[in-house]
This record gives C-alpha cells, sequence and structure tokens, in this order.
C-alpha cells in the first residue's frame, strides 16, 4: 500500500512539534557544547575527562545503573513468574500494587526513601547519601517494567513446552536454563534496556537521596545549569548522557522487535493454575512478601511519618502548608501549587493526547521502514530525560521568538515525554483494528472520514484516555523539566516539595506535600488499571 | 449489468490476476469458483474498489466504476470473517450503510427490522455481535450488506467459516433470500457442491484467468478441458486410445481425451463391461465403488449398495455422456 498524500500532510503536525520542541533544543545542545563562546572548542568536554569529579559522576552514573538494573531483574523476574503461571487469592489485587510505583512521581519516591532510609528512619539507619539508599528506590521504581515486560510474555509460552523438556528428562533447573530462559530473553533484555535506561538518566530519586558523589549525569547537567550557570559544561555532559541514551535506545529497538517475533506461543488464554506442591506455596509467599516489602513499605512509612509530630499523630503538617508565613517560604502556597499544576496538566493532556493520536494514525497507516522510524523517532524524548528537554528549551528557545518566559512550555514539556506513552498505548490498539472493518464501513458507504470517526475512533477511544491519563500523571509529578522553566509564582507540587526539602525544618511538609501528590497520582493509576481491565467486550 | 474486462493486478510483480473477463447479468447468481491462490478473493475486492487493478476495466450498465472510490460504488460486499462492528450491536451493525446514506432515522429503523426479518433473526436488534453464535454472525453480516439494497451483492466465501451442516441450511436459505429481494450477485468459493447448489451461472478462475463460464450443468456435462474437469470434481478422465478398447471410440482425431461422469457408468449384472472393484465407501446413501479396468483405466462411480473389494462388476457406458476434448 503506497502511503497517501493525507498521511504526509497529518505527519507534518507531529514533526513540527518534535522538530521545533525537541530535535531545534538538542541540536542547540550539541551546538553549545562545541562551541562555546562563537567558537569551536572542546575544553568543555576535555573538562569532563580531565576533572576527576566529573569523571567519577560518569562512572558511577554508570555502574549504578547497571547494579540497578541487575537487581531489579533478579528480583522481578520470580515475580513475573508467579503472576503468569499461579492462580492465587489477592492476585489481581498484587499485580495493580507492583505498578503504583512506576506510576508514581520520582520525587515523590525519592521522598519516600527518605522518610524510610534518612534521617528519623524508622528502621534506625541513615543511607542517605549511598548507594544502598539509590539502588532499592530504583528497584522500588522500576520493578514494575520486569514483571510487566517479562510476564506477558511468559503468560504466553505455552507450558507444554517445558512439559515436553521434562518428559525428555530435565529437570526443572535445566528446563528454566535451557527452555524457559532462552524463550524469555528478548523480553528480559528489553526490559533490562529499560530499567537501565531510567536509573541511567535518574533524577528526582538521585536530587533527595544522593550527594554530591552519588549522583548521576543527569542531575549534575541541571546543577551546572542553575547552580553555576555553566552552559557549555551542561551541555557537553547533556551531550555525553546522549549518546549514552541511543546506544540503550538502539539495544531496546533491537530486543523488543525480537519480541514480537516468531515464538511457539499460544493465545493468552489462561496458563495459570492453583499451586500444588508446598513448596510452589512457599515460594509464592515468599515473592508476594518480598513485593510487599519493597513495594508498600516506603508508602506506608511515608503517609505514617507525614501524620506523625512530637506530640504523636496529627495533620500539622497539612495544616502547616496552608500557613501563609510557611507558604511564603517556599514562594507559593500549596493550593496555588496545586491549582498550577493542574492549570499546566490540562494543556499538557491535551497537547499529548492530540499529537500522539496523529502520530499514532501517521505510524499505523504508514506500513514499513517510514513509519517505524517515525516510531522510533517519537519515542526519543522519553529516553532523553526531562532535564535534558527542559535544559534545551533554556538554551534554545530565544529565537526566532523568545518563548522561555511564557509558560506554555512548562505543559509542551510534559506533552513530550507523555507522547510515547499514548503513542504506545494507541497503536497497538489501532494496529488491532483490523483492516477488515475499514474495508466493511468503506462497502457500506463510509468515507474514509467516516471510517475513521465510526470505526477507528470509538475502537481506539479507550486507549487514547488511557493515553491521556499517562500523561495527566506524567505532568502532574514532572521535575526534571519544570523546575527549568517554572517561576517562583507558577511553583508545581514537585517544585513545591523540593523548595519545602530545601529548607531546614520543613521535612514534614515535604512529606506531607509528596502524600498529596501521591494520593492524585494514585486516583488516576487507579483509572489507568481500570480502563485496561475493562477492556472486553470483543475490542 | 457488471462487465469486468482484462482485469489485471499484481502484487510485488506476481500477477494474482491476469487478464479477466467476466460477465453478471442482472438478477443473476453468478459463482466465481478457483482453487486457493487464483484470484478470486482478488477479483472480488478488486470489483469493490478495495484494490486497485494496473489494467483493465469495471464497468456497471456499461459506465466505468474505476474512478468511483469504494463508498460510492453502491457495491456491498460481505466478507469471509463477517467484519462486524465489535462496538456496534446488531441494529447498529445493519443500520450502518443506511446511515451513511444519511435517511432519516425512523425509515432506517424500519428496514432493519425489514431486514432482519428477511434473514430470519427477528428481534435481535439490540444483541451485542459478541453474544451470536457462527450461524447468526453469517446472517447479520448478509443483513447488513443487503440492508442499503446494493445493486450489486459481493460475497466472499460466505459460508467459509462455517460447519457442514449448517453451511448447507444457508445455502439454501440465501438463495432463497437472493431471488426474494431479486439481487445480483456475484459469489465467492473454492467449494464445488457450493456453487453448484446457489449458482444460475459459474466462472471457473485459474492462475488470475478465467477460464470457464457456464450454467453449472453446462459445466458438468461439456467441462472445457481436463483441469477444470478435475477442479469441478469429474475423476473419469481417460485417454481416447483406452476408451477406443472399451469399444468407445473418440468422435475426432483431434479429440484425445473423454472424461466419463460417474452417473455415466451404469453398474448392472449384464453389462456389457468387467473390471474388479478396488474400493467401496460408503458415503451416506450412496457408495463411491472405485473400478480397476484391464486396460489400465481406473473408474469412480456412485452405487446405491456396496460391492466387496477385490470381487468383479459388469457395468455399461452411457458414451452419450461422455464429453471430449484435445489433450
Amino acid at each position: 500500500m503506497r502511503t497517501r498524500p493525507w498521511v504526509l500532510l497529518l505527519a507534518l503536525v507531529p514533526a513540527a512539534f518534535l522538530g521545533y520542541f525537541f530535535v531545534y533544543p538538542l541540536v542547540t545542545i550539541l551546538y553549545t557544547g562545541l562551541v562555546p563562546n562563537g567558537q569551536f572548542a572542546t575544553s568543555a568536554f576535555a573538562e569532563i575527562v580531565t576533572d576527576p569529579t566529573m569523571r567519577s559522576i560518569a562512572w558511577f552514573t554508570l555502574w549504578q545503573a547497571l547494579l540497578s538494573t541487575v537487581l531489579t531483574v533478579i528480583l522481578g523476574l520470580p515475580a513475573a513468574y508467579i503472576f503468569a503461571r499461579y492462580r492465587f487469592p489477592g492476585r489481581s489485587l498484587f499485580r495493580s500494587l507492583t505498578l503504583i510505583p512506576f506510576v508514581l512521581p520520582t520525587l515523590v519516591v525519592g521522598v519516600a526513601f527518605l522518610a524510610v532510609l534518612g534521617p528519623g528512619s524508622p528502621f534506625g539507619v541513615d543511607l542517605r547519601g549511598t548507594i544502598w539508599a539509590i539502588l532499592i528506590a530504583h528497584v522500588f521504581y522500576n520493578l514494575a517494567i520486569v514483571i510487566r515486560g517479562v510476564g506477558v510474555l511468559w503468560e504466553q509460552i505455552d507450558p507444554h513446552i517445558e512439559d515436553a523438556a521434562r518428559s525428555l528428562g530435565a529437570g526443572r533447573w535445566r528446563v528454566f536454563r535451557e527452555v524457559t530462559l532462552p524463550l524469555l530473553r528478548p523480553a528480559i533484555l528489553s526490559s533490562a534496556a529499560l530499567v537501565f535506561l531510567f536509573s541511567f538518566t535518574s533524577f528526582g530519586v538521585i536530587l533527595v537521596l544522593g550527594d554530591l558523589h552519588h549522583t548521576t549525569l543527569e542531575v549534575e547537567i541541571w546543577r551546572q545549569a542553575t547552580a553555576f550557570l555553566r552552559l557549555d559544561l551542561a551541555s557537553a555532559l547533556a551531550v555525553l548522557q546522549l549518546v549514552g541514551v541511543t546506544v540503550i535506545l538502539l539495544i531496546y529497538g533491537k530486543t523488543s522487535r525480537r519480541t514480537a517475533g516468531e515464538l511457539p506461543l499460544r493465545p493468552p488464554t489462561e496458563v495459570a493454575r492453583r499451586p500444588q506442591t508446598v513448596g510452589e506455596r512457599l515460594f509464592i509467599t515468599a515473592t508476594l512478601g518480598m513485593l510487599g516489602l519493597i513495594v508498600v513499605t516506603p508508602i506506608v512509612v511515608l503517609v505514617a511519618r507525614s501524620l506523625s509530630t512530637p506530640t504523636g499523630l496529627s495533620l500539622t503538617h497539612y495544616a502547616n502548608l496552608f500557613d501563609p508565613p510557611r507558604a511564603s517560604a517556599i514562594f507559593v502556597s500549596p493550593l496555588d501549587a496545586i491549582g498550577n499544576t493542574l492549570r499546566f496538566a490540562i494543556p499538557a493532556v491535551v497537547i499529548a493526547a492530540g499529537i500522539g493520536l496523529m502520530a499514532g494514525v501517521v505510524i499505523v497507516s504508514t506500513r514499513g521502514r517510514g513509519g517505524r522510524i517515525f516510531d522510533t523517532v517519537l519515542m526519543l524524548p522519553l529516553g532523553t530525560s526531562a532535564v535534558t528537554i527542559g535544559f534545551g528549551f533554556l538554551v534554545a528557545l530565544d529565537q526566532p521568538i523568545d518563548l522561555r518566559a511564557s509558560l506554555i512550555l512548562i505543559p509542551i514539556a510534559h506533552a513530550l515525554v507523555a507522547i510515547p506513552f499514548v503513542i504506545r498505548s494507541t497503536v497497538p490498539v489501532m494496529e488491532s483494528v483490523q483492516r477488515r472493518l475499514r474495508e466493511a464501513a468503506a462497502v457500506l458507504g463510509a468515507s474514509p472520514r467516516q471510517v475513521w470517526r465510526e470505526v477507528d475512533l470509538p475502537l481506539v477511544s479507550r486507549a487514547l484516555a488511557v493515553g491521556a491519563l499517562f500523561a495527566f500523571a506524567i505532568s502532574i509529578g514532572e521535575f526534571g523539566a519544570t523546575s527549568f522553566i517554572a517561576r517562583p509564582a507558577t511553583a508545581t507540587i514537585p517544585v513545591a516539595i523540593f523548595r519545602l526539602l530545601g529548607r531546614p525544618g520543613t521535612f514534614g511538609e515535604a512529606m506531607a506535600m509528596a502524600v498529596l501528590l501521591m494520593a492524585i497520582t494514585g486516583i488516576a493509576a487507579m483509572g489507568i488499571e481500570s480502563m485496561r481491565g475493562s477492556r472486553s467486550g470483543g475490542v | 449489468m457488471l462487465e469486468v474486462s482484462q482485469l489485471t493486478i499484481r502484487f510485488d510483480g506476481t500477477p494474482a490476476l491476469d487478464g479477466a473477463d467476466l460477465t453478471v447479468e442482472d438478477r443473476s447468481i453468478h459463482v466465481l469458483m478457483g482453487p486457493s491462490g487464483s484470484g478470486k478473493s482478488t477479483m472480488l475486492r478488486s470489483i469493490a474498489g478495495l484494490e486497485n487493478p494496473e489494467i483493465g476495466e469495471i464497468a456497471w450498465n456499461g459506465r466505468s466504476v474505476l474512478g468511483v472510490p469504494v463508498h460510492k460504488r453502491g457495491f456491498g460486499l460481505m466478507f469471509q470473517d463477517y467484519a462486524l462492528f465489535p462496538h456496534r450491536n446488531v441494529a447498529g451493525n445493519v443500520a450502518f450503510g443506511l446511515r451513511m446514506q444519511g435517511l432519516d432515522p425512523a425509515i432506517i429503523h424500519d428496514r432493519v427490522d425489514e431486514v432482519l426479518e428477511l434473514v430470519g433473526l427477528p428481534g435481535y436488534g439490540d444483541r451485542s455481535v459478541g453474544t451470536l453464535s457462527g450461524g447468526e454472525r453469517q446472517r447479520i453480516a448478509l443483513a447488513r450488506t443487503l440492508a442499503p439494497r446494493p445493486r450489486l451483492v459481493l460475497l466472499d466465501e460466505p459460508l467459509g467459516a462455517l460447519d457442514r451442516s449448517l453451511r448447507e441450511h444457508l445455502l439454501v436459505e440465501m438463495r432463497s433470500i437472493f431471488t426474494q429481494v431479486e439481487a445480483t450477485v456475484l459469489y465467492v468459493t473454492h467449494d464445488r457442491e457450493e456453487a453448484f447448489t446457489i449458482a444460475d451461472r459459474v466462472a471457473i478462475i485459474r492462475d488470475g484467468r478465467i477460464v470457464a463460464d457456464d450454467t453449472p450443468e453446462g459445466l458438468w456435462h461439456r467441462p472445457p478441458d481436463g483441469w477444470i474437469a478435475r477442479f469441478i470434481g469429474l475423476e473419469n478422465l481417460c485417454a481416447a486410445s483406452t476408451l477406443a478398447e472399451l469399444a468407445v471410440p473418440s468422435p475426432s482425431v483431434a479429440t484425445t481425451t473423454g472424461v466419463i461422469p460417474p452417473e455415466a457408468i451404469l453398474l448392472s449384472p449384464t453389462g456389457s463391461q468387467t473390471a474388479t472393484v478396488t474400493g467401496s465407501f460408503f458415503r451416506g446413501g450412496l457408495y463411491r465403488i472405485e473400478l480397476d479396468l484391464d486396460a489400465g483405466l481406473s473408474l469412480i462411480t456412485w452405487s446405491p449398495v456396496g460391492i466387496e473389494p477385490g470381487t468383479f462388476a459388469r457395468f455399461d457406458v452411457d458414451t452419450t455422456r461422455i464429453s471430449w476434448f484435445e489433450g
């Protein structure tokens, strides 16, 4: 099928959006890094190579991401296994529970682990500024990627293959090593690539739990740009990080495409069964216990500590948020912060859903290479990291029109991060709308526009709603880009949390604010789950 | 009247249609039959406007429809997998084409009821399509196709997804519906019995070309060549030299192959020919009898009684029913 002219026309909108708000800023960063003062100079890059601090930051970024990934995969695999293969009471509840951390804003994750492992920890430790706090927080945040990514494939692998291996004389462990693991490999690799990506560009978690040495390139870009105004060095760091991100995305692209390859899959009918032996029950219980410990503890401790005061449980921290003098300390009242957050979230959702939908239509209607490239390019903002996007706006968008003072940049930055989510939730549904249904509508007299309105849109609308909720959750929790662009008076909830963390004696209020943000995100996440769950009805 | 001439389509260089010609008369049921991969579905989709032919002409009542987009052709197409809209109920599916015509809701409502009545599922309007059985889905798909009163009804293996007993039943029912609404129908199938049961005429397509177009009886009694004879289920193909040994001479030197339809082989204790019975299979009502002649010839016939394999059987050949062709 040849690409129709209207598809190319439609592609122009997301292409122009991405070109101006993503590619152009990135190119400017590259330029700023290489030509800092109107002259070509590699001094900023040389500084990264020679300065021991910079070198140690780059090195730490790499190995903490590697360790986070290995740990997440090791802990995620048993969980993916029990959800894919066993039926037990509370299975769907536990499965939904494991999704919560992934939708939480990273700053909230940081604050939660500060409550668990930082000063005043109920466990009597202070792991702030150590690799441990960072690793545990990254596992918490990324576990869902492995559980979902690997679990979906595991559910579809025909258990008869494993049975056949058993009957040929292989023990349980050999079956896992020689049959199951090779079959799962593509899913494990692509999940691992994503976990590595998110740990590599980790921002909120590191900002709260790390210190000057335990820090990532992402945080350092932000620090150099905002604290020291070293735009050349920040640009050079951003370029370095972009190279790393590109390599990871290429690996991810390769492995995730293999997942879709030929595997002896059965339709996703129920292969799960009840545990039969004592060993199986023990394994399930232990895995669920581990999940509970990792996922539930931080949330419970955060809520508990936000409520605890020297005089016992009370809402003091919450009430303080509305106290004018304290509010002035963070330049904005919490009510205003909530208002700002929503004011940015609504246009962000509209932009992300609109552009994402257009891009989705283009991807689906452009078969072959062109569509795939378009798809990959649109995924880039997801990997590029919010700080790079915010920083790019800062260095690039002063010309041709100076947009840097315009508040519209905040929802645009959020939309850039959210568009990949909208595409990922709508494109599979659009692709599954069988071509036959469109043809049937056309034969019955529907014009191309009517086909889209009568067939595609109703079938895709639920997926679009899921994508929009994702965009909402991303927008209200986004911190990296927002912190570059927001003005004191237009602070969002995450910005307010960060300001509260930076002041002595307002940790309780920061936790209270984090709980508020967690609650709003949680409601959005529940919406996502319920919409996905009720996707029956023949669609 | 539909006239298709010299229709040619290539997919990645391989021709799916290679100069196909076909004429469908008004108010007739024309079957397009061919093996899988012969191009029959491609031909149907081209007529509907879902494929664009490189060469050739498709005309309705003498006027070309090639420039007319799918949705304006006024041809109805029913898919093998029905392609019912999962997000609409039965009435919503059946009303779709009528709504696209911008008809008044009251008129649409009446027409939907009328068509559901026609296909034997009155009162099904509020049902969700997910709750329907295979046969019911088939009928709803038919109702949806017929509702806008298309000037030409195209059906792509409409019974392919159903089991045998249901197929027979629906086939007869469809024929009576088409006659009742005086539809002009082009019906694609690979199944000979289905084709013969429903067709006024049968066109046979092979490698993208129409190689025969006749009434079912005409095809059976006068198959144009050996391939077509075998394809429609005539198994007794014999070389003229072999038939000569049975005292059945070829009518001319050019015609070197003869086809003996099974009903021309009359088993009888007083028959003039003798053969060994090599197989006897009960097919419900009749037995399929396989005969082996000394002349090195195998013949198939039907018999109301079974015959023990290995025994001899006597028979006569009704030579007037043999058809001859060259090669």
